[in-house]
């Protein structure tokens, strides 16, 4: 199963060098793992998509924990919002532009390039609906694609 | 002031007494800073053995070691010694001269990535950029290192930074957000656990290097005399409690006592303490102690659940929760136990067959003649005759390297015990593999007039590989006969400076113990033991801990 960790880190040199190795040399898999600079600039937010199963996942959070420059760890899987940005050039010749502005505006993503034969496209959602675009825009040839992954934060009030 | 005077300032503010190391180019303004400090610097002949003699310092003391190193080379050569210093949670911390920021990732002479190299293998490790940092760099490397879970942590210091000029204002507050480790445990966790302990009906005590290291002996013994519970160690946790006691079962695992194995396979309560579950203890993992719940305290909670299923968790400090647990537990007979555990005692002890010059006899008569000794070891067969045979009376008393499993640690190791303890004797069980990897410390030795004493159970073989390659290869011993009954360890000792032994039978191990006990100079003795000789009783790999073997 797939769970999103979110670790709050001091901003450091050095730190997603120790995440990284720290997950490499205990063997955990990384499906996706985003870092960005948090409402506190000496403070950076990871946020960390890991397969496995619940004793996997208490491992990297324990072992997460242990790094000196981990302010905080939390697994966010349930009760959260999660976004992720795709940008998506897409072959769109002119017989198949219609359709395809069609398509973006059922999903509320964006047109942000055009040129002569292909489209860039921005679209941002949960896993599920970036996926399912991505699959739609299949059918017209996918030139290039670049994902973020996941960012994530628990609903409601903050602790 | 001179940044590096600064780090001496530091250091000296930290308590340090004395560092191991190697000067050179990128640490040299280091050394000339300390030319004009009180703090005792000894230079070993590589930089290896100046982390293991930090780390064996730390062992003996309580106290963290110390070791220079310059960059590069100097470097990457203390990796051994910070590896075995973290696999054992060690408290040192390792300072390194690095190229000036300037020529930092241009492949300068001499620059190796140090803090890189070593991030999986340090507590924490930092990298100092800018001189404002350096004293809170220190002070936290200090802090990291003796704290918590303790561990080996390293200082990279670039040549530019330590010509910098710099204030002197030690920091007396440490700003580390994310470093708060959990001492006191929790109180309904440690009411759980004297609940499952009053039920108990066989319950056994695990000790691990954690007890030892939080100085929590006498509340370990105290609550295991009132539960009353048996203690059984693993291989750190020798001489957390006195192997004389009666309820001590000595060490448990591949090569630990029998008894010690049963009991904990039989146990209906396992109470762990400051210990890891590691594979030489456990056996088969899944079947370790199978009909026992498990009660894990320890101070790191990623411990915690990651071997072995844990009933009752607590986490926080050795010495702090098992004074509280005592107090929450009262004493309960359980006689049927208690007489099982001890038939058992008596009718498996240690034992060897006797004829020939067995290494096994060499130990038995060190842990006679050399009782109070702190004793290192090598690591191989040499390591388990020395835990099963050398009894172990107090804390600190015995230093190994369990984790890595690092030869060339003993001889080393045994130079920082002694450092920190000039007047006792100190002894380095080794074997002619282990006693090679790092005998250029001798000089050291010599040098500065250190009085360890090196018992070498000569075998002229890597013994323990020879021993795997006997049971489980068909006595195919693919590259384990290094020939060492043609080395003349005396004459190599006499060579260095030191005193030399050759002791061939067993009518004269007594007298060259006692003569060397008595010689006040690094002393080597080449015991020319029995190369057959193996380490008994042992669980072969993969079996359970009750599926432990005798010799034939």
């Amino acid at each position: 199963m797939k769970h999103t960790i979110a670790v709050l880190v001091e901003n450091k040199p050095g730190v997603l060098a120790r995440v990284a190795g720290l997950f490499r040399r205990r063997g955990f898999n990384i499906e996706s793992l985003t870092v960005g600079t948090t409402e506190r600039e000496d403070l950076s937010r990871m946020t960390i998509v890991v397969e496995g199963d619940d004793r996997v996942v208490e491992q990297v959070i324990k072992q997460l924990n242990k790094l000196i420059e981990t302010i905080k760890v939390s697994e966010i899987t349930e009760n959260s919002v999660e976004r992720e940005l795709c940008l998506i050039r897409v072959h769109a010749p002119p017989e198949k532009r219609g359709e395809i502005v069609e398509l973006t505006n059922i999903f509320r993503a964006r047109i942000v390039d055009v040129s002569r034969d292909s489209f860039i496209i921005e679209v941002t959602g949960d896993e599920d609906k970036v996926s399912a675009f991505i699959d739609l825009m299949r059918q017209y040839g996918i030139k290039e694609l670049a994902r973020t992954g996941k960012v994530a934060m628990v609903r409601g009030n903050k602790k | 002031m001179r940044a590096a005077d600064a780090i001496v300032r530091a250091l000296e503010m930290e308590g340090v007494e004395v560092i191991f190391g190697i000067p050179g180019g990128a640490i040299l303004e280091v050394y000339d800073a300390l030319y004009d400090s009180g703090i005792r610097h000894i230079t070993t002949r590589h930089e290896q053995g100046a982390t293991h003699a930090a780390d064996g310092y730390a062992r003996a003391s309580g106290k963290v070691g110390v070791a220079f190193a310059t960059s590069g080379p100097g470097a990457t050569n203390t990796v051994t010694g910070i590896a075995t210093a973290y696999m054992d949670s060690s408290p040192i911390v390792v300072f390194t001269g690095q190229v000036s920021t300037s020529l930092i990732g241009n492949d300068a002479f001499q620059e190796a990535d140090i803090t890189g190299i070593t991030m999986p293998v340090t507590k924490h490790n930092f990298l100092v950029t800018d001189p404002k940092n350096l004293l809170n760099t220190i002070r936290e490397a200090f802090h990291i290192a003796s704290t918590g879970r303790p561990g080996p942590v390293l200082v990279d210091i670039p040549k530019d930074i330590t010509l910098a000029d710099v204030e002197f204002n030690y920091p007396k507050k440490i700003n580390l957000p994310g470093y708060n480790p959990k001492l006191e445990g929790h109180p309904k966790q440690i009411a759980r656990a004297a609940e499952l302990i009053m039920k108990a009906e066989r319950p056994v005590i695990l000790a691990g290097g954690g007890v030892i290291i939080s100085n929590a002996s006498k509340e370990l013994v105290d609550l295991a005399e009132t539960i009353p519970a048996f203690v059984v160690t693993t291989l750190m946790g020798k001489g957390s409690i006195p192997e004389t006691h009666p309820l001590s079962l000595g060490f448990a695992g591949m090569h630990g006592t029998k008894y010690a194995n049963y009991a904990l396979s039989e146990s209906d309560l396992v109470i762990a303490v400051g210990c890891r579950f590691s594979d030489r203890t456990t056996g088969k993992v899944t079947m370790f102690a199978p009909n026992a719940k498990i009660i894990h305290i320890d101070i790191d909670p990623a411990e915690i659940g990651k071997n072995v299923r844990v009933d009752v968790p607590i986490v926080g400090d050795a010495k702090k929760v098992l004074a509280k647990l005592k107090k929450a537990v009262e004493y309960k007979q359980r006689k049927e136990w208690e007489d099982r555990v001890n038939e058992w005692k008596k009718k498996y002890p240690l034992k060897y067959k006797k004829e020939g010059f067995k290494p096994q006899y060499v130990v038995e008569r060190a842990c006679e003649i050399m009782s109070d000794a702190i004793v290192t070891t090598e690591v191989g067969q040499n390591q388990m005759w020395a835990a099963q045979y050398f009894k172990v009376k107090y804390p600190r008393q015995f230093i190994t390297s369990g984790g890595l499993g690092t030869m060339g640690f003993g001889f080393p190791a045994a130079m920082g015990a002694q450092v920190a303890f000039p007047e006792k004797t100190v002894i380095d069980i080794a074997g002619d593999g282990s006693f090679f990897m790092n005998i250029q410390e001798l000089a050291t030795c010599v040098k500065y007039e250190i009085p360890v004493k090196v018992l070498v159970l000569n075998n002229g073989y890597l013994g323990m590989v020879r021993q795997w390659q006997e049971l489980f290869y068909r006595e195919r011993y693919s590259a384990t006969c290094i020939g060492c009954e043609k080395t003349g360890f005396e004459a190599i000792a006499r060579g260095f400076g030191a005193v030399g032994m050759t002791v061939e039978r067993p009518s004269e191990v007594d007298d060259a113990l006692r003569e060397a006990k008595e010689i006040d100079a690094p002393v080597v003795i080449d015991f020319r033991v029995d190369y057959q000789a193996n380490v008994f009783p042992m669980v072969p790999p993969g079996a359970a801990l009750w599926e432990i073997i005798d010799e034939e």
